[in-house]
């Protein structure tokens, strides 16, 4: 029988019932079923609703979030922003995407151009294929996948190889180096993106996102009061996955123009614009179902359609990403991976050790969830301020030149003040 | 196995998003680190010297203003300077302390933008470069009173200034002055302890002082490196010798010193734009020179601390209305030799903030 | 305090102390030292502590239409005083004078800056390459017979620099 998944669970509300768009669409497919056509035809039925569904929602919602970034970013910077084009500017994202779409695609002389052509469009697919297992509502997920969290950290990966395709092709010595510091901190971050989820999934049991949002409607928690270590750096991780601000290293404005996209123009310059924020949106839509409770919000969910609830986090969870860009100045990318290796990682290790036999204690001794839950929400947020600022202070501590200072001031010319750079405890001079 | 690796080459520049201008930084890299830098100039050379040979004393006042497009102001007072002290002209006492007051406007309105675009270069997306832009459009609206100009004021003349403030000038400036503390300390508040930054300017460029000194860089560099010399008090001019005031000086002669001098000497500037206005005294603000000027042949040096460091004028007369030689000693352009020491070493992303941090003006680094 | 403008004849009478014959003219304006012993008085009156003009503040060359000359402001920091050198070479043509780079680095940039305005060529100079003008540009602009130096030039330029065709001479 197809659909298992369809008629599992409660039993199907109406298909007008708009708390979950999964009803309508079940209903049509039941009543596809149901009139003996194919087998095949409601699969595809259902995929081609969703596909569309993610892509339109996704480019409406770029569209939005650019006139959106751009006015909060404006406000941040005590300006207006856009303003002029369509009340408060809203059609400024459309005057902007006509112009993208009419301006000419410039192919280098040197580029190699099969890739060079393949990678605007290679790029949006990692991007939007990771929205097939996130679950905008109870039904409301295209494939809910029992690896979910696998098959969204596999796609992630994808994304290295479409930007280094990208830098590589257009050769440009720019987009090269772009690249090059993609693939190095991408695969860093990779790794501290897996221990993130990893103890999510310690604490649910499951893979699959749908249970992971089940298992925090059921005892009524999110991920994030358990597992606020994981949040943090799972945010970190996304935001260098997405490169945006304090971690745009790969298209450092600044540094190296634009990164891997330098020569890209007109449209395919729009794909790579677009795969971003839809990357972006996905990171949001990653953290909102594993760590803050996916569709639910403690019963609210039952009068407000959960993909409202759902979209509300995510929006509201991006805004950080555009906070973050808003006030940060980028690491070095050497910095940036030195944070992932020395930082993080021995971070998520204990943290995932402790998630472990947290969940050993509460599994073996059969406790309940209303008194072990908020015993472990107490303890592992006091342990993650511990272990963030005690961590931070050890590596500190090697570090005595990384001080804020002020400058001394004097009244006669003539003096020099001059004092060699302070050393490290080892006694040599760091390596710049 | 050695993997057999070759030097790449980078163009930073002519067109970058973060060279100032069209400087053009020739990078040698080994993977991320620079083995050399050679640096390509005169993209914007206009020929200045050449040009204000062939132009009366008066006439050569507006080139100032577009060497140091940034700070037009102290541009223009190094020049009057240099030519009063060749003709012997007395400048009024209102126009010595109108000139102090205009010099430290313009040292705000410079170093606000050195800092934002430092804090840019470091890879803040725009914010701090708009708060600081905020702040020098003030003082641009206070020259904009005076003189009717926001950037090539041509405001000062040989003998005094063009013309005297008009009456809300005063009161305006007293306002900026009473406001700007505080908005210094916000953004020290902001921009000092930032992590980040401090992760990537501490220990970025150093330049020790005993190099800085025979590389001969001046300005906010040379006080970063921690040698204490400013030529308002080590060789007063105007009257400069009348207002009281510190000089700050880094320690440790990075480019997060350098920063910190900025900062630091605006927070400064003020106090010294505070004694101004208090002690601005009344009278004519300039005297009656020819208009074709013929100082007697003889040649002389002009200096002041410009915000970017001392800008000296030398100016050759041959007795003729014209200069018979016109040399700009330019602070940026100088303290441009030693960024090869700075940044060799570094990586791709440091060079830009050493850059960031040496606040040079095209305008002025080509002339 | 302001600086001690330390007078030519007090800095020729120093020069010659420790470096006879040195010095051939002095003014109160400034000293003229001959070319052979530039980078000797330099790097003696850098290291006196009673000199100590440990700072080049700035470094030109002036077209006197029979010779040219390079002028030196010197300064110390320490006991804040501004001394200025010269030096003149009577070769109008190809003039040419010591480099005082090893001396100060910070002559580097400036000598090169002389060298592609004015025509003087720093001996001694590691990098003696044109600056503000690119390699190939005919003459030297800032000297006072530019437009008569050989091959009859005209302000302006036909074609952008580096674009291809004849050589760049006769326009500058």
């Amino acid at each position: 029988m197809p659909f298992d998944w369809l008629r599992a669970g409660p039993p199907l509300a109406e298909w007008w019932d708009l708390r979950d768009l999964g009803n309508a669409v079940g209903g049509l497919l039941g009543w596809i079923d149901d009139r003996g056509g194919p087998s095949w035809l409601p699969y595809v039925v259902s995929g081609l609703i969703g596909i569309v569904g993610i892509l339109l929602w996704s480019v409406f919602s770029q569209l939005f979030f650019v006139w959106a970034e751009r006015r909060l970013v404006a406000r941040i910077q005590v300006r207006l922003g856009p303003n002029r084009a369509g009340p408060l500017g809203l059609l400024q994202p459309v005057a902007d995407a006509l112009k993208v779409l009419t301006k000419e695609m410039i192919t280098p002389r040197n580029a190699d151009r099969l890739l060079f052509w393949a990678s605007p469009i290679l790029v949006m697919v990692p991007a939007l294929v990771v929205f097939a297992v996130l679950p905008f509502g109870e039904r409301m997920v295209l494939a809910d996948l029992n690896v979910g969290v696998l098959f969204v950290i596999a796609i992630g990966s994808i994304n290295t190889i479409v930007v280094f395709m990208a830098g590589w092709s257009s050769s440009n010595k720019f987009s090269l180096l772009g690249a090059m510091r993609t693939v190095a901190m991408l695969i860093s971050y990779e790794l501290v993106q897996v221990l993130a989820l990893l103890a999510v999934v310690v604490f649910t049991n499951s893979m699959r996102m749908g249970a992971i949002v089940g298992w925090q409607d059921d005892f009524n928690t999110w991920i994030v009061f358990v597992q606020p270590l994981a949040l943090l750096a799972y945010i970190f991780a996304g935001a260098v996955e997405i490169n945006r601000t304090p971690t745009d290293i790969a298209e450092a404005e600044s540094e190296i123009v634009a990164g891997y996209h330098t020569e890209y123009g007109g449209i395919r310059w729009g794909m790579f614009q677009l795969a971003e924020y839809v990357a972006g949106f996905a990171i949001a839509a990653i953290v909102v179902t594993m760590y803050l409770g996916g569709w639910t919000l403690w019963g609210l969910e039952e009068w407000v359609p959960g993909w409202l609830i759902f979209l509300g986090k995510l929006y509201g969870f991006f805004f950080v990403f555009i906070w973050m860009r808003g006030t940060l100045p980028r690491l070095r990318v050497d910095q940036l991976m030195g944070f992932a290796w020395k930082y993080l990682l021995p971070l998520l290790l204990v943290n995932v050790l402790l998630a472990g036999l947290e969940v050993l204690i509460w599994q073996e001794n059969g406790f309940a969830a209303e008194a072990v839950l908020p015993a472990f929400a107490v303890a592992n947020w006091a342990l993650a301020v511990v272990l963030v600022v005690g961590w931070g202070q050890v590596l500190g501590h090697l570090r005595p030149e990384h001080r804020a200072k002020r400058p001394v001031l004097v009244k006669e010319v003539g003096a020099i003040l001059y004092e060699p750079y302070p050393l490290r405890p080892g006694g040599s001079v760091p390596e710049a | 196995m050695a993997m057999k690796t070759e030097p790449f080459v980078v163009n930073i520049g002519p067109q970058h998003p973060s060279t100032h201008g069209v400087f053009r930084m020739k990078l040698t890299l080994d993977g991320e680190r620079i083995i050399d830098v050679d640096m390509i100039l005169g993209y914007l050379h206009r020929s200045m010297e050449k040009l204000a040979e062939e132009r009366t004393y008066t006439q050569n006042i507006p080139f100032t203003d577009r060497a140091d497009y940034l700070a037009a102001m102290t541009g223009n007072l190094a020049y009057c300077l240099a030519a009063e002290k060749l003709a012997g002209v007395e400048v009024p006492e209102r126009a010595q302390w109108l000139r102090v007051i205009m010099s430290e406007l313009q040292r705000i309105a410079s170093h606000a933008l050195a800092i934002g675009t430092f804090i840019n270069d470091c890879g803040a997306w725009h914010t701090p470069l708009m708060y600081m832009l905020r702040e020098r459009e003030k003082v641009l609206d206070l020259f904009e009173m005076a003189c009717g100009a926001r950037l090539t004021v041509n405001y000062m003349r040989i003998g005094g200034v063009a013309f005297d403030v008009p009456d809300g000038f005063v009161p305006a400036c007293r306002a900026l002055v009473k406001e700007m503390p505080d908005r210094i300390a916000e953004y020290e508040g902001l921009l000092l302890e930032n992590e980040i930054l401090v992760a990537r300017a501490r220990g970025v460029g150093i330049l020790p002082a005993d190099m800085a000194i025979a590389y001969s860089i001046s300005g906010p560099m040379l006080r970063g490196s921690g040698v204490a010399w400013d030529l308002r008090k080590a060789d007063p001019y105007a009257v400069y010798d009348q207002v009281d005031f510190d000089i700050p000086v880094g320690t440790n002669g990075d480019s997060y010193d350098r920063f910190l001098v900025r900062m630091e000497e605006m927070r400064q500037s003020v106090r010294i734009l505070e004694q101004g206005l208090d002690a601005l005294p009344g009278g004519p603000v300039n005297v009656d020179i020819p208009v074709a000027l013929m100082p007697p042949p003889g040649e002389t040096y002009a200096r002041i601390e410009s915000p970017r460091g001392e800008l000296g004028f030398y100016v050759v007369s041959d007795g003729g209305p014209a200069p018979f030689r016109f040399h700009i000693r330019a602070a940026s352009y100088i303290n441009l030799s030693a960024l090869r020491e700075m940044t060799v070493g570094l990586t791709v992303a440091d060079a830009i903030v050493v850059l960031g941090s040496v606040d040079i003006v095209m305008g002025e680094v080509d002339r | 305090m302001p600086t001690r403008f330390l007078s030519g004849l007090e800095l020729a009478q120093r020069i010659e102390q420790k470096l006879p014959q040195t010095v051939v003219e002095a003014l109160p304006e400034w000293v003229e030292v001959q070319p052979e012993k530039l980078v000797d008085v330099c790097t003696f009156l850098r290291d006196d502590p009673d000199a100590d003009f440990r700072f080049l503040a700035s470094l030109t060359g002036v077209d006197r239409l029979d010779h040219f000359e390079a002028v030196y402001h010197l300064q110390s920091f320490r006991l804040n005083q501004l001394g200025v050198l010269k030096v003149k070479s009577w070769d109008h043509d190809d003039p040419e004078v010591p480099s005082v780079a090893p001396v100060w680095p910070g002559a580097v940039l400036q000598e090169r800056e002389t060298y592609d305005l004015m025509g003087i060529r720093f001996a001694g100079h590691a990098g003696l390459r044109r600056i503000f003008l690119w390699e190939g540009f005919p003459g030297h602009p800032l000297r006072k017979d530019w437009l008569s130096m050989p091959g009859q030039r005209m302000p302006g330029l036909h074609r952008f620099p580096g674009e291809p065709g004849e050589p760049d001479v006769g326009r500058g």
